[in-house]
């Protein structure tokens, strides 16, 4: 017991107390904790109504409101998809968790882990359509809340980087019109606003499609994610390649390798391993800017939440609406973050 | 095997290479010394086309090197090369750097490369190396898998460019001894080093280069007791010394 207290009051001070700077740091840090701490628990967990029938009800006890988000659950996840078919959403929310664990946990090799993803989004392509099995077919105009969120942040992502790699390669080709090409597209891409991309691709993108075809308003919102992302993301990509010396270049030449097997097997895999930090920060930008396509009119999890507050009974609870829609994000985000970790340690290991 | 007639390259508005010309027969062991910016590293990575010469013609095992890609790639698989900084893949396992080219270039089965990696470990003595990443060897381990990676391709001939020059003093004479081995065996090499005690024992022909020019070429037992050409004497003079 002694032992263990004498353990403690040194790595105290050795920790928190090892120089001025650093005991006022740690004083100032536990008075903002005392002074802020027993508000937020008091309101977020203490005074917390979960059943309270409207806000006023909640504004009675002075806590947060988590009545409305669990009275509105459904349709904050899952928007207008038709009531009585909502399990297929919640199973396309499943499905998600499951692959996002099974390439967090790395418990299947590579390969599998691509067919599991393949296989993960054509069964939730399968869920959200429909028309099939007996589940009636669902417009993709219904396909709101998170998974909507998802399936576009997970299609944009998806075509984005293979889009990315191409751009980046060609940005430093040594011929003269696929380096133009890469060039104007990536400063176009990048010079101008997402928003202004997603307006004109709802509006120019049906004027080049034979008539009587027509993109949904979801695909094209996805398109113009992907294309714009691809560009961000080219640009991390070609600093990676970069920072490859020339004798990694040499040295596949003189193997005989041509340019594909040497750009990937050699180039590629070294510059996106260095630029997993840049990447991640793109991702996580680009993930939180699927909340942009509210403006176009589709309905994601933040616009979903916009329209449940609309409810007169819960008009106060806008904070508790956003708290939560924040902790989504929130968790999303932080779990592309512990990954990107996880992965970096992992090839730091290989290199040095 | 390899024959270099008149070549000339320029950097720019400097001229690296000045109608070099040379020739070596199948089996033969050319060393190639001089000081440094004298071409040597430029002469033979124009061999592998590393770089490209402007005039002159280079044939390796009869086959013209010219812009054809396909000519390119064809040389290269018959042309291993050590670098100077050894150049191994860091992402990569000694074994997966040793089997990356039989397997995509040369369409071999993964066991089979595999196998022949762990030959050419062995050549080396390092195969307990195997699973190791590059930066976990030493200087003079990174340079023996070097030379591994290159003869799993089974080159008809071999570069060395300056192979020993970046390694600490007590890591050279592994990487030699390798060296001796494998112009043992017979193999084709040309070497551009400055260790004069493995060109006395094992090259066939030495070759002298300074400013561009192949200045002197002559079997070592003369280029060392009595080279013809001045600048031959003055540098051979400043690096027997050492």
């Amino acid at each position: 017991m002694k032992a263990g207290a004498a353990r403690a009051l040194r790595w105290t001070r050795v920790n928190l107390f090892s120089t001025p700077l650093n005991a006022a740091l740690t004083l100032f840090i536990a008075y903002l904790a005392v002074r802020l701490l027993p508000g937020t628990v008091g309101w977020a967990v203490l005074r917390a109504s979960l059943t309270a029938a409207d806000d006023r009800a909640c504004a009675a006890s002075g806590g947060a409101c988590w009545a409305f988000i669990l009275d509105w659950s459904r349709f904050i996840l899952f928007g207008r998809f038709p009531y009585a078919q909502q399990w297929r959403p919640a199973i396309v929310l499943v499905i998600f968790a499951a692959l996002l664990l099974a390439s967090f946990s790395r418990l299947l090799p590579g390969r599998w882990l691509a067919l599991a993803w393949a296989g993960g989004l054509g069964a939730v392509a399968l869920l959200m359509w429909g028309g099939v099995l007996g589940m009636p077919y669902v417009d993709t105009a219904l396909w709101n809340g998170l998974p909507l969120t998802l399936i576009l942040a997970a299609g944009g992502l998806g075509i984005s980087f293979p889009l990315a790699l191409l751009l980046a390669l060609g940005r430093r080709s040594s011929l003269p019109a696929v380096r133009t090409l890469s060039i104007v597209y990536i400063e176009g891409a990048r010079g101008v606003p997402f928003i202004a991309w997603l307006f004109l691709m709802l509006v120019l993108l049906p004027l080049f499609l034979p008539p009587g075809v027509a993109i949904a308003k979801l695909w094209r919102a996805e398109i113009a994610f992907a294309l714009f992302i691809a560009a961000y993301l080219a640009e991390v990509v070609r600093g990676g390649l970069q920072a490859i010396p020339r004798g990694q270049y040499e040295a596949a030449d003189a193997l005989g390798l041509g340019y594909l097997h040497k750009t990937a097997l050699v180039i590629l895999p070294q510059a996106l391993a260095v630029t997993i930090p840049a990447q991640v920060n793109t991702f996580i930008g680009a993930f939180k800017d699927t909340a942009l396509i509210s403006i176009v009119g589709l309905f994601d999890l933040l616009q979903d939440t916009n329209t449940a507050l609309n409810d007169p009974a819960w008009r106060m609870a806008y904070v508790e609406g956003y708290v939560f829609v924040g902790a989504v994000y929130f968790v999303f985000c932080y779990s592309m973050s512990l990954y990107s970790r996880r992965l970096e340690r992992r090839l730091g290991r290989e290199r040095r | 095997m390899i024959e270099l007639r008149r070549v000339n390259k320029w950097f720019g508005g400097r001229q690296v290479l000045k109608d070099v010309s040379l020739t070596v027969a199948r089996g033969e062991r050319v060393v190639v010394c001089g000081p440094s910016g004298a071409g040597k590293s430029t002469m033979i990575r124009c061999i592998n086309r590393l770089e490209e010469h402007q005039q002159g013609e280079i044939f390796v095992d009869g086959i013209e090197l010219t812009g054809d890609v396909k000519q390119i790639e064809a040389i290269r698989r018959e042309v291993g090369m050590v670098f100077q900084h050894f150049n191994l893949f860091p992402h990569l396992t000694v074994l997966d750097n040793l089997t990356l080219a039989p397997i995509w270039v040369r369409r071999m089965p993964r066991r089979e490369a595999e196998d022949l990696a762990m030959l050419y470990l062995e050549r080396v003595r390092i195969p307990e190396q195997a699973g190791k990443y590059p930066s976990q060897l030493s200087g003079g381990e990174q340079q023996r898998v070097a030379i591994a990676r290159a003869l799993c391709m089974k080159p008809q001939i071999m570069l060395f460019d300056e192979p020993t020059s970046a390694l600490d003093p007590e890591m050279i004479k592994e990487v030699l001894d390798v060296m001796v081995e494998l112009a043992q065996s017979g193999m084709t090499m040309i070497c551009v080093t400055h260790e004069m005690g493995f060109a006395r024992e094992v090259a066939d022909l030495m070759v002298f280069m300074d400013q561009g020019e192949v200045i002197e070429t002559a079997p070592p037992d003369r280029f060392f007791t009595a080279p013809r050409n001045e600048r031959t004497r003055l540098f051979l003079g400043r690096i027997l010394r050492q």
